[in-house]
């Protein structure tokens, strides 16, 4: 069974939900520390949601120089699939996994709300199960989301196809379908090479019909495990 | 309140250094750690301060 790893920062707070999706879709989900370097073998990474270090100074500022970062850095460097979600994206880019960078939202609300999102690009390692331009609905939850970057870099990831997923309208969206003002509406992005992805919205959540608005996360999971060869086979979740 | 042009809200970060104090490293500190430079600016100020009694 494929071995996919969840990092526990202390202030993570999305790890058992990201290790559930995991074996929800197949997968073995390994837990990983903050202060060890060891990676157990597994297959990809994925740092989860949360407020690692209580946010101070900046979100993701101090997780980026963990230990168990150095591992990460180093094997995504090798292609390794590695999957940042809210506070996991502002630790990928505090890392320069991605370029850019997530700030306040622009209304300085917090926001939770379950949001459609556009799926750009199907060329990543953790999208290839959907359809290109396909929506779907996951929840957000964050207060520091809005995507930032200067235009020339905004200009070179819609260029390289490395926009993964814009905020979107969907059938049951009300007003803005822009949560937090994020650029160009960008809601998750990709390294160049496609292993590497951050997504502000939470697929994690989305895996269940009991808990969530859909089961759309679910394929971020299921494609990773594709995309490794290796899936398992994957548990009964109705739709 | 009439005569404001403009609020600003930042963040003030003190270091105390003993000795000589090594600009570039503190510039080093400021962009790799305190301050993204991709999302925020910042500048650096030196003050001198008055010998502390122990």
């Amino acid at each position: 069974m494929t071995r996919v790893g969840v990092v526990t920062f202390p202030g993570s707070l999305d790890d058992r939900d990201a290790l559930r999706a995991v074996r929800l879709a197949g997968g073995e989900g390994v837990r990983l520390w903050h202060d060890d370097p060891d990676l157990y073998g597994v297959e990809a990474v994925i740092l989860p949601g949360g407020f690692s270090y209580g946010d101070y100074l900046r979100c993701g500022a101090i997780a980026r120089f963990a230990a168990v970062m150095e591992s990460i850095v180093k094997a995504a460097g090798d292609g390794m699939p590695v999957l940042g979600i809210c506070n996991g994206f502002q630790i990928l880019c505090e890392a320069h996994l991605l370029p850019g960078g997530l700030t306040r939202n622009q209304h300085l609300h917090f926001r939770n709300r379950d949001q459609w999102l556009k799926v750009e690009s199907t060329d990543t390692a953790w999208t290839a199960g959907f359809e290109p331009g396909q929506q779907i609905l996951v929840p957000i939850k964050s207060g520091e989301g809005r995507y930032v970057a200067d235009a020339a870099t905004l200009d070179q990831l819609e260029a390289k196809g490395r926009v993964v997923a814009r905020y979107a309208a969907g059938p049951t969206s009300t007003g803005d379908h822009n949560p937090n003002g994020s650029l160009r509406d960008i809601a998750g992005i990709s390294n160049e090479r496609g292993n590497v992805v951050g997504i502000m919205p939470h697929p994690e959540h989305a895996v269940e019909a009991l808990t969530g608005p859909s089961v759309d996360g679910l394929g971020f999971f299921t494609g990773v495990l594709n995309h490794l060869g290796a899936a398992g086979v994957a548990a009964e979740v109705s739709a | 309140v009439t005569g404001i042009g403009s609020v600003r809200i930042g963040k003030r970060i003190e270091l105390d250094v003993d000795g000589d104090v090594d600009l570039e490293q503190i510039r080093e500190i400021a962009d790799k750690l305190l301050a993204n430079p991709v999302i925020e600016d910042f500048t650096i100020r030196m003050e001198e301060t008055a010998e502390v009694a122990t």
